[in-house]
């Protein structure tokens, strides 16, 4: 893809633990779910950032935390220079025009009581500077135009669209206060197969025409392969491989990366054959008590003394060109596409 | 509606297909107002109740004979049974009955309404509130309703009566009771409004509000109370009913409205030692209380049944 410009958005050390209580009156807390764990990246305008991982690693805690819809437990998230994570009242709100997201289900993500102008006209009621009052109505019609749906539907009710349609609404929502990041969180995963591609490729377009950059947060690899500039891979509350899509998808250096690989599905019956399937033994470990050292030992054929003693630092492995969290790492080709 | 069932349908716009059928009402309210026009239990329901408002505000459409004038009694009619004149008879001091059932149906709708808005009102309101802010403010809110819910119902609306209606009776009588009948029952609609709003506020789409900066206030009223007002509206429609027994009741056991006002539950006081030798005495108000709590009862079941998506 294009040249992408200067870093809009820093995430540094960032965690999120929930603490876990005991007790009805006096609660005390007993430990803390350790949902996003030390986790560090960089996104620069007009690029893409695909998140994946399987269900209950974080993915959706860290959009959270990036939305300053929850407060981080340590780390920062910087955007323009400034930490959401630390702003309130209005500098956080002045922020909030900044990011956006646009939610996993179409069908709860918009409120039933309201009509489509209301909903995508919220955001200049809240932001009531962002456009003039007269203009108000124009502009949500514009951006109705923009996402593909008929302008004239603008005193509709949600319940009168289909999912595709809704969730052209939300990313309308998402779009109207011009916000330079958009983080997506599961966009596609609730609508059939033929509409995620047509709002894969709204979302690629609007890329495009407002250089915006994604957050695309996804548990279906093909999904994240196809927007993605770099891919962010994430195990239990940590990122284990960051790279190039390319580099993820055609040299994945951590083992789990290599397994999620191994599990896509191959469409082509010829290459089906020569593709390796790693069957990962047991369940993630509870976030609670993550393992020692590194967090995917316990599944990991590679695993040694060191494994958990040590934990493996998010960096530059030799034999590899992205940064992977693993003391073993070593790029391997598990798909065998080309 | 007529307009498109006669002219023939016009050519559709080319646009993008659409799930929802032409002539199909927009909004949620308006399909549950499309049901409850189709429902029968709604249709006799709401009859009867415009019938008793109308009989409320305006009795003398009903009766010739105004309740209120002592004049139009004669002792000498006493306890008359029914008879052309007195079509529900008369009671002890010779008043019609028909007249004074039709003049009683102001206190009970009144009582029943304003009851029944007040309790909505406060309790919908701080129940928006306990569930919307939870923590402490809905410990304080929920305890506060717990104690109120722990007294029964009668017994404490006896109590409260019983010590501060009596002298206020003639003036604030209708407002005495309704505040009594209101200070025991509003717990219920806090319950419902906490419960209703715990749900909503944890919606996709009130994330989405606060990702987009909108405040508490914003929150509250254009998000979560129109989407959890439904159960409030459905418990207090079936409860206009019950207050409106209620007020019946405490009026028969003598702490409630007090004579001169022409209440039902009186009337049956007045009626129940002379049972045997004139019933029509006892029957006929009880009868139109019956009608009354029955007809909004069904218009509470009807709305609850319009309003609840797991019916649809």
């Amino acid at each position: 893809m294009a040249a992408h410009g200067e870093t809009i958005l820093e995430v540094r050390d960032l965690v999120k633990h929930f603490p876990l209580t005991q007790g009805i009156v006096f609660k005390r807390q007993v430990g803390a779910i350790k949902a996003v764990d030390g986790v560090s990246f960089d996104l620069r305008r007009g690029e893409t950032l695909g998140v994946v991982g399987e269900s209950g690693c974080g993915k959706s805690t860290l959009a959270k935390v990036l939305m300053a819809l929850e407060r981080p437990t340590s780390g920062s998230v910087t955007i323009d220079g400034k930490d959401i994570g630390k702003a309130r009242g209005s500098e956080l709100k002045r922020m909030r025009r900044n990011i956006q997201m646009v939610m996993q289900d179409p069908y709860t993500s918009l409120n039933p009581r309201m009509t489509v102008g209301d909903i995508v006209g919220e955001p200049f009621e809240i932001h009531s500077d962002v456009v003039p009052k007269d203009g108000r109505r124009q502009r949500v019609q514009e951006l109705l135009e923009v996402v593909g749906l008929n302008p004239d539907h603008i005193n509709r009710y949600p319940h009168q669209f289909s999912g595709g349609q809704r969730q052209r609404i939300g990313i309308a929502r998402g779009l109207a206060l011009q916000p330079e990041i958009i983080i997506c969180d599961e966009p596609v995963s609730a609508l059939d197969v033929s509409i995620q591609a047509q709002v894969m490729n709204l979302l690629d377009r609007l890329q495009k025409e407002f250089n915006l950059a994604y957050i695309f947060i996804a548990h279906d690899l093909s999904v994240v392969r196809h927007i993605s500039d770099r891919v962010a891979v994430m195990y239990l509350g940590k990122i284990v491989e960051l790279g190039k899509d390319n580099e993820i998808y055609e040299k994945p250096s951590h083992p789990y990366t290599q397994a999620l690989l191994s599990a896509v599905p191959v469409p082509n019956p010829d290459g089906r054959e020569s593709r390796e399937r790693i069957i990962l033994q047991g369940d993630p470990p509870s976030p609670a008590n993550p393992p020692t050292g590194c967090r995917f030992r316990t599944r990991c054929w590679k695993a040694q003394d060191i494994c958990a003693k040590e934990e493996p630092l998010l960096q530059i492995r030799p034999g590899t060109d992205h940064l992977s969290a693993c003391h073993f790492a070593e790029a391997h080709d598990v798909v065998h596409a080309q | 509606m007529s307009n498109e069932m006669t002219v023939a349908p016009p050519p559709q716009p080319a646009e993008a297909p659409q799930p929802a059928k032409p002539g199909k009402p927009a909004s949620l309210w308006s399909d549950a107002w499309y049901d409850l026009r189709r429902n029968k239990v709604f249709i006799i329901g709401a009859v009867l109740v415009f019938l008793l408002v109308l009989m409320a505000l305006f009795p003398s459409l009903f009766s010739h004979v105004d309740a209120y004038n002592p004049a139009t009694c004669n002792l000498a009619n006493a306890r008359q049974g029914v008879t052309g004149a007195h079509w529900f008879g008369t009671d002890n001091q010779g008043c019609d009955t028909y007249s004074r059932v039709i003049y009683g149906a102001r206190v009970s709708i009144l009582v029943g309404i304003l009851t029944a808005v007040i309790t909505g009102v406060v309790g919908g309101g701080l129940g928006l509130v306990a569930g919307f802010y939870g923590r402490w403010v809905d410990i304080l809110l929920s305890r506060v309703a717990e104690i109120f819910f722990a007294i029964p119902a009668i017994l404490g609306a006896l109590l409260i009566l019983s010590v501060v209606g009596r002298d206020n009776s003639q003036k604030w009588g209708v407002w005495v009771v309704v505040m009594a009948l209101a200070l025991l029952a509003w717990p219920l609609v806090l319950r419902i409004m906490r419960a209703s709003v715990i749900s909503a506020k944890n919606q996709d789409y009130v994330v989405a509000a606060r990702a987009l900066g909108a405040g508490s206030g914003r929150i509250m009223m254009r998000h979560i109370l129109p989407n959890a007002i439904a159960p409030v509206i459905v418990t207090s429609t079936l409860n206009l009913g019950v207050f409106i027994s209620a007020e019946a009741g405490l009026s028969f056991l003598g702490v409630g409205i007090q004579a001169p006002t022409i209440s039902w539950g009186l009337m049956i006081a007045d009626a129940r030692a002379r049972f045997l030798s004139a019933p029509e005495m006892l029957l006929f108000p009880a009868l139109l209380l019956s009608i009354t709590v029955l007809a909004f009862v069904m218009l509470g079941d009807a709305v609850r049944d319009a309003l609840d998506p797991k019916l649809r």
